[in-house]
């Protein structure tokens, strides 16, 4: 039995410790909005925030998570970027399907929290980690920009 | 603790059924609160079966269970004044949740934010066909959900009416209430749901439309998805997250070449690995492969890693079958072998032999477009169980009622006791309209006694047995005469069909493939021959999104620009003088009886339509703007699922070949825009995936067994190399009773041909084989 700090909660877990954090937060936990895209860290529908660090959940053994502060899509609205991130998402009408966009918004929050004002080419090296089959790329482009634009988050 | 931190009790009791977003049971509740009560039996259930007299049906009328436009099944209003408006095409991102319920609310002059929408379980008799493919919901739905929603008004106006006796004429519905202007009254759609329930359904006939100048919603696009809020907090349910407490995970071991046999299997290491619960033999079925499961080993255990590890575990022996030789390099050489030989003629106008013989130039290409998956990010999906003898499916289907009637094939049961919910998809483009994966789940409850079970399939397992998008070998000839005027036409088209996962031994494209931009070709040639040469399918064929236009339009839309470089012409003026002067020509004329199943005296192929749209995007996107070494545009129009699109690429190729994509301008001539904004981000959407499959997509096969394992093989457009701007020009219609056309496909055709030609502006270099990959590359 380990114990995660979820979303500023914990959760004892049963798993074997080699089990990724993916699999421990939608099966066990119910919290399915971390998705699961290529099982590889290929796609990153998956992505996580780990002590702050955006972390691909299906590569991620339970084990090295424990006793960091691990953030899922589901909580990512009380931190002040990740809802301003959201509220772009909306504004932009980014999601298609929405399939990848947990793990989308996960990414950009992160880049947001490093860089206020990120570049075009800031935004690519970011975000390529990220698959959308939709195409929703522009949009998620636009509304990065959109955010980084908003005086409150530029210090 | 924020309650949308908590572990998602959403599903977490079995013994309920109304848990998952929207069950039967749930729905039937939600209406017996309301005014609008569903009444078993009804008796003028109205729908295309009974109405339609003309003997070849066409639009939703040509389609299993055609439309319904019934309110009483689409719309219920409580007394709270919530109206709950039904969904009966599965969401995949195309916007149809919203969309089409949006067309209903707006006929009925309801406010959109008191708007519910509920997702329709799969139950076609009920709700109309429910078949989420072909470009079809809104050109299909459009006029059933306006009188829905016109239908609904009419009766609450009509309650309005009697409660305060007046004439019906005197009073109107105005954003969720009914107005008595002379006196001042109004009362509000909650007040008036008891009563207007009671009263009968107003006759088609008698059903007042809306003025489109009066429209709240329909045209104008500034309504937000209805899923946005759930899946920017990750709270969307798609098919992969059904969960109960106490469910089993499945994961199967498929075998790796279609038609297959498993010979033998030890599961003993797989039943220790921890989680693991049982490993079950799952059935499979001859060819034709039809939407029936693969067979194979399944292995059950308390979560999806476990199964997952699991399956690593088990050593199963497989016979390839007849298929284990399949081999993409060698095929491709049979199909140019099979291209390069007279085949089937499917149309022949004029004299083709004798001006070839008296062109002054003669130009002939082949171009080759490999298989693809449709690599939804979401993979298939599916969660089953069976409680006294009624199955129930969550699943992410585009084909609820096709899911529910192979669910009551394979486990012999009537459909009445088969239910399938359809959940947010995350994403289909046509894979999701097989069920195989669907099946796999019912049998697997089945197996474990009626258990809840989802199946995941993982990326592999996507890449491996998907329905393939078909591999083509296209040829091209044409005799230019001394001005440069296109004389002769020949097209060999060559590529194993869809119909042969249906039948067996199809080795000819079907109607429906050659109608996809090959023989309805429209343009102002005079002497025409297409021919479709025979190919043997390999593996399991099937519908990717535009399909068979895909390949169609690379090959012929690329040919024009070798032609008008043979010619000395400018291609946009090339193009523009094929497509020639505006007419309306039936298909039929061209051999093509399917026209996208439409009426061909509503659509015919109008080239001033295909016309306008070049011309727009020409203009918008510059053509003949000055452009810097290494630069180049291309162009490229395509006619498909009753909509126009032209293409504009902007290219740069630096001196190492590496390319990017700063521009793409799409102009489309879809008829009525219903929402456009969500016209607008399926046409981007479909720049990107047209770029992905050009530059990086393709599906091998090596001794029987597709060689992509996972996004490290089958590479997908990312974030750095999509176009950095995609600009959408909708040609502007007034007019809402007009014929639509198709948004979901058409605007991926052109991409690809249009790339090609942009790189061979900036480079001198042609591309004939997709996908372009490292054919640029020079170091």
């Amino acid at each position: 039995m380990i114990t995660l700090n979820i979303n500023n909660a914990p959760y004892q877990i049963d798993l074997p410790t080699d089990t990724p954090l993916l699999w421990a937060l939608r099966d066990h936990l119910g919290l399915s909005g971390t998705k699961f895209g290529c099982g590889m860290s290929l796609c990153g529908a998956c992505t996580v925030h780990i002590d702050g660090e955006p972390t691909r959940a299906c590569v991620t053994p339970i084990s090295t998570a424990i006793g960091k502060k691990i953030v899922t899509i589901e909580a990512i609205d009380q931190d002040a970027i990740g809802k301003k991130v959201q509220d772009a998402w909306l504004n932009i009408g980014v999601p298609q399907c929405g399939y990848c966009q947990s793990g989308q918004i996960m990414s950009a929050t992160a880049l947001l929290k490093h860089n206020a004002n990120p570049s075009d080419a800031d935004i690519d090296k970011a975000m390529s980690g990220n698959i959308c089959r939709c195409g929703t790329y522009p949009r998620i482009r636009a509304a990065i920009k959109q955010v980084a634009a908003l005086k409150e988050i530029k210090s | 603790m924020n309650k949308s931190m908590e572990p998602s009790e959403l599903n977490a009791d079995e013994d309920n059924l109304s848990i998952i977003n929207i069950s039967r049971r749930g729905f039937l509740k939600d209406l017996a609160l309301s005014g609008f009560v569903l009444a078993a039996g009804f008796p003028s259930l109205l729908s295309a079966d009974e109405t339609a007299t003309a003997d070849k049906k066409y639009g939703a009328d040509g389609m299993p269970h055609g439309w319904v436009d019934n309110p009483l099944v689409f719309v219920a209003i409580a007394e709270d004044g919530t109206v709950t408006i039904i969904c009966h095409r599965s969401e995949m991102g195309q916007g149809v949740r919203t969309s089409l319920p949006m067309v209903v609310a707006d006929e009925l002059e309801a406010n959109w934010l008191h708007v519910r929408v509920e997702q329709a379980p799969g139950d076609e008799v009920r709700f109309g066909n429910q078949d989420t493919d072909g470009s079809r919901s809104m050109r299909h739905h459009f006029m059933p959900m306006r009188r829905i929603g016109a239908a609904a008004r009419q009766m609450l106006e009509e309650a309005a009416a009697t409660q305060w006796q007046v004439p019906v004429e005197e009073v109107h519905a105005e954003l969720h209430r009914v107005l008595h202007t002379a006196t001042g009254r109004s009362l509000g759609y909650g007040e008036l749901a008891k009563a207007a329930a009671k009263l009968p359904v107003p006759a088609r006939e008698s059903v007042r439309l809306k003025n489109p100048a009066d429209f709240r919603y329909i045209g104008k696009g500034q309504l937000k998805i209805y899923d946005g809020r759930d899946i920017v907090r990750g709270l969307g349910q798609y098919g992969i997250d059904t969960r109960f407490k106490n469910m089993l995970y499945a994961v199967v071991a498929r075998p790796p070449v279609f038609g297959g046999k498993l010979v033998s299997y030890d599961a003993q290491a797989a039943l220790k690995v921890p989680g693991v619960i049982k490993v079950i033999e799952l059935p499979g079925s001859p060819p034709p492969a039809e939407f029936n499961p693969l067979g194979g080993i399944a292995v059950i255990a308390t979560n999806t890693w476990a199964a997952i590890q699991g399956r690593k575990a088990l050593t199963i022996e497989w016979d390839k079958g007849r298929h284990g030789a399949y081999d993409s390099v060698v095929y491709k050489t049979e199909l140019e072998a099979a291209a390069r030989k007279p085949g089937k003629v499917l149309r022949n106008d004029g004299d083709v032999d004798a001006a070839f013989a008296s062109a002054a130039k003669h130009v002939q290409a082949e171009y080759y477009a490999p298989h693809l998956a449709q690599a939804p990010m979401e993979p298939p999906a599916a969660t089953a169980r069976i409680v006294k003898g009624h199955c129930e499916i969550w699943a992410c289907t585009q084909a609820p009622q096709l899911s529910r009637d192979q669910v009551a094939k394979w486990l012999k049961l009537p459909a009445d006791k088969v239910t399938v919910h359809v959940t947010l998809l995350g994403g289909g483009f046509g894979r999701k309209s097989k069920p195989d994966y669907v099946v796999e789940a019912a049998l697997l409850s089945q197996a474990m006694h009626g258990k809840p079970v989802k199946v995941t399939w993982t990326r592999e397992d996507d890449l491996h047995h998907s329905y393939f998008h078909t591999v083509s070998v296209e040829r091209l000839e044409a005799g230019l005469d001394a001005q440069g005027k296109t004389v002769a036409w020949q097209h060999r088209t060559v590529a194993p069909t869809i119909s042969s996962t249906f039948g067996p031994d199809s080795k000819h494209q079907m109607p429906v493939e050659l109608g996809m931009g090959v023989i309805n070709n429209p343009f102002a040639i005079a002497n025409v021959r297409i021919e479709n040469p025979e190919a043997e399918a390999h593996t399991r064929i099937g519908w990717f999104r535009s399909v068979s236009n895909i390949p169609h339009a690379f090959a012929i839309q690329s040919f024009i620009n070798e032609l008008a470089v043979a010619a000395g012409r400018d291609h946009k003026d090339f193009l523009l003088e094929l497509i020639g002067p505006a007419r309306r020509i039936d298909p039929r004329s061209l051999g093509d009886e399917w026209n996208h199943g439409e009426s061909p005296e509503l659509y015919p192929i109008d080239t001033g339509r295909l016309r306008r749209v070049t011309e727009t995007v020409a203009q918008k996107a510059g053509w003949g703007r000055k452009l810097t070494k290494g630069q180049g545009l291309g162009i490229a129009a395509h006619y498909s699922f009753v909509t126009y699109v032209a293409v504009v690429v902007e290219v740069a190729v630096n001196d190492s070949g590496v390319l990017s994509i700063p521009r793409i301008d799409i102009a489309v001539d879809c008829g009525p825009q219903i929402n456009p904004e969500r016209i607008r981000s399926q046409l981007e959407g479909a720049c990107i995936m047209g770029v992905s499959l050009a530059t990086l997509g393709e599906i091998s096969f090596k001794n029987g067994a597709v060689e992509q394992d996972n996004f490290h093989h089958y590479q997908l457009t990312r974030m750095d190399d999509a176009p950095r701007e995609i600009r959408v020009h909708l040609l502007p219609t007034t007019e809402f009773d007009t014929p639509l056309g198709g948004v979901g496909e058409p605007g991926v055709p052109p991409i690809a041909p249009a790339l090609c030609n942009a790189i061979f502006a900036a480079t001198g270099q042609r591309i004939r084989q997709l996908p372009i990959r490292d054919q640029l590359r020079k170091d």
